[in-house]
């Protein structure tokens, strides 16, 4: 697997990360580097072992289903970029 | 079910529609922070650090959202996965602060189910035919964006970010807009039975996303168009007749159909295309590694199974077993808090045939003209309970006991205390009667030389009088065999 110009510069759009043409190409090369290296696991003959999906061997938690939190305005609108009265304020998004 | 046709130019078009239903799942808390889920609440109220998706916050699942979820599963005879998994969703919005949605694209929570739907479930004999359901899964809800407060801004409210949804992904088995409205018509009953989703469309309860294609009839499927969050029964049907409309006039015109996300717009009965958000649709799932395996023992999944209700379909054969006809019996069950009140009303003591009788034409009749819903009914179960036993052991009649309701309708006074107060037991003294019909029937020559002339059909007439003179409170059946003595 590897990637080219046009896939870094779709990735680095929807990740919202603004890159010149200069820094796609290095990307390219950086990228495709990392993938060769993840590659190498594909040599090792996996047949009939399950997928590893946590390194530690534990399980979920839950929680008991009880309102514990929230209630917090000013703190959640503590850090916001624009704030209007009790809410966010964002550049405005309507189709 | 229904042979649904769209006339085409060129012949006859089939329909194939899918349903993605979004039920908001019933907890107090939210799927993975312990804020509250409360519908309403002032704006960014019931918001923790970990919806607003603060540096470091990590998720832990609600138990409650998880087991409801399972139950739903069990309801439609599902797939229960014991083994599943949460997934990131990702894309930019400005209602999704952590720029990612928790959802389960590759391990749901359930697999494949199916729901049994009547075209016209008050028609015992209309087709049946069965829905194929695809998976359930669990997801969290986005925030609420208004962008009608400001010129240049749009104000977020994230009091819903986070709140426990179920996605409920049918397979592409329905073919009519009348399947698709019966399918969701059912599902949330199911729901409200289960009691893991109020079903309330207008609140945003429950939403629909619609998958829409068309093809002559068995031939091969087309392209489908996905149109989104639909928000009423109605609407639904009304996505699926115009997008298939416009997907024929497009095809015959020589175009074809693009896979896209499109709106339904009901003022214009349009659906329109949503293509600025077509990139966002690369969502890049992958495994969220904040969250382990959820593994559900055996213990859970007991208790899920045995806390579930007796559903609909079980309910439905049950009535007709007590004697109900198929109209009544589908619906008494059709929703769960109706099924509930009756079965409160035969727990009083009450009748079934009587009860069903009375429920639907008085109750629902009065509670139409008041405007109230059952479960505002300023009479309760066992207040029409001793209604109903005045009625059953003949101490009034049917129309007195039509008196006495709107009286306890009025003022909330006991059956019991209004009869006794305004004197409306019925009486069978046979003295009293017999004096009242000699009255009726010197007062009458003319109808009665007409009914002994062989106009049997005058006997109604002769009843009513004497029921009007004894202002209803005549046992009906005494005045029947005193009449026809005094007539012969």
């Amino acid at each position: 697997m590897s990637v080219d110009k046009d896939t870094v510069n779709k990735i680095a759009r929807l990740s919202r990360i603004a890159i010149n043409d200069e820094e796609a190409e290095k990307m390219v090369g950086e990228l495709n580097g990392i993938l060769a290296w993840v590659e190498q696991l594909g040599e090792v003959d996996v047949t009939g072992v399950e997928p590893m999906t946590a390194v530690i061997p534990n399980k979920t938690r839950l929680r008991d289903d009880i309102v514990t939190d929230g209630d917090m305005r000013d703190k959640v609108l503590a850090n916001a970029p624009a704030k209007e009265g009790i809410f966010f304020g964002v550049p405005k998004v309507i189709e | 079910m229904s042979e649904y046709r769209i006339q085409g130019e060129t012949g006859e078009w089939e329909v194939v529609i899918g349903l993605e239903v979004h039920a908001q799942i019933t907890s107090n808390a939210k799927l993975f922070s312990g804020a509250s889920a409360a519908y309403g609440g002032e704006p960014n109220s019931h918001v923790s650090l970990v919806d607003a998706a603060m540096p470091g916050m990590l998720p832990v699942p609600n138990r409650e959202c998880i087991r409801q979820a399972v139950r739903t599963g069990m309801a439609i005879n599902a797939q229960i996965n014991a083994w599943s998994r949460f997934d990131r969703k990702n894309y930019f919005y400005a209602d999704l602060p952590q720029g990612y949605q928790i959802s389960q694209l590759y391990h749901p929570i359930v697999g494949e189910g199916e729901i049994e739907v009547i075209l016209d479930e008050k028609d015992a004999d209309s087709p049946r035919k069965t829905i194929g359901i695809e998976r359930i899964h669990v997801e969290q809800d986005a925030g609420k964006l208004m962008h009608d407060q400001h010129p240049t801004m749009s104000y977020v409210d994230l009091n819903r970010c986070g709140v426990a949804l179920m996605e409920i992904v049918s397979k592409p088995d329905m073919n009519s807009p009348a399947e698709a409205g019966a399918y969701v018509k059912k599902l949330r009953s199911i729901l409200r039975y289960v009691g893991s989703c109020d079903g309330n469309m207008e609140e945003g309860s429950m939403r629909a996303d619609v998958n829409v294609s068309v093809r002559k009839p068995g031939g091969e499927l087309g392209t489908r168009t996905e149109t989104k969050n639909v928000n009423s029964i109605r609407f639904v049907m009304q996505t699926i007749e115009v997008e298939a409309r416009r997907q024929v006039d497009l095809i015959e015109d020589g175009g074809a159909v693009v896979q896209e996300t499109r709106l339904f717009d009901p003022n214009k009965m349009e659906t329109r295309s949503m293509r600025s958000k077509e990139d966002a649709h690369d969502y890049r799932y992958f495994p969220d590694p904040d969250l382990l395996p959820l593994e559900l023992d055996d213990a859970f999944l007991e208790e899920c199974r045995a806390s579930l209700p007796e559903l609909p379909d079980a309910k439905r054969v049950r009535y007709e077993g007590m004697g109900l006809s198929a109209y009544n019996a589908a619906v008494l069950t059709a929703e769960a808090e109706t099924a509930f009140w009756f079965e409160d009303l035969l727990a009083q003591g009450a009748e079934p045939k009587q009860a069903s009788n009375w429920l639907q034409s008085e109750l629902f009749g009065a509670l139409n003209r008041l405007g109230k819903s059952l479960d505002e009914s300023p009479v309760n179960p066992a207040q029409a309970a001793e209604l109903l036993k005045l009625v059953s052991d003949g101490t009034i009649s049917g129309s007195i006991a039509k008196q006495v309701f709107e009286i306890m309708l009025e003022t909330g006074q006991g059956a019991s205390a209004i009869v006794e107060e305004k004197g409306l037991k019925q009486t069978s003294d046979t003295g009293a009667i017999e004096a009242v019909i000699a009255e009726i029937l010197a007062a009458n020559p003319g109808q009665l030389e007409a009914y002994r002339g062989g106009k049997e059909q005058l006997f109604g007439f002769f009843v009513g009088q004497t029921m009007k003179a004894m202002q209803g409170k005549a046992n009906p059946g005494v005045v029947n065999d005193l009449l026809k003595k005094a007539l012969a």
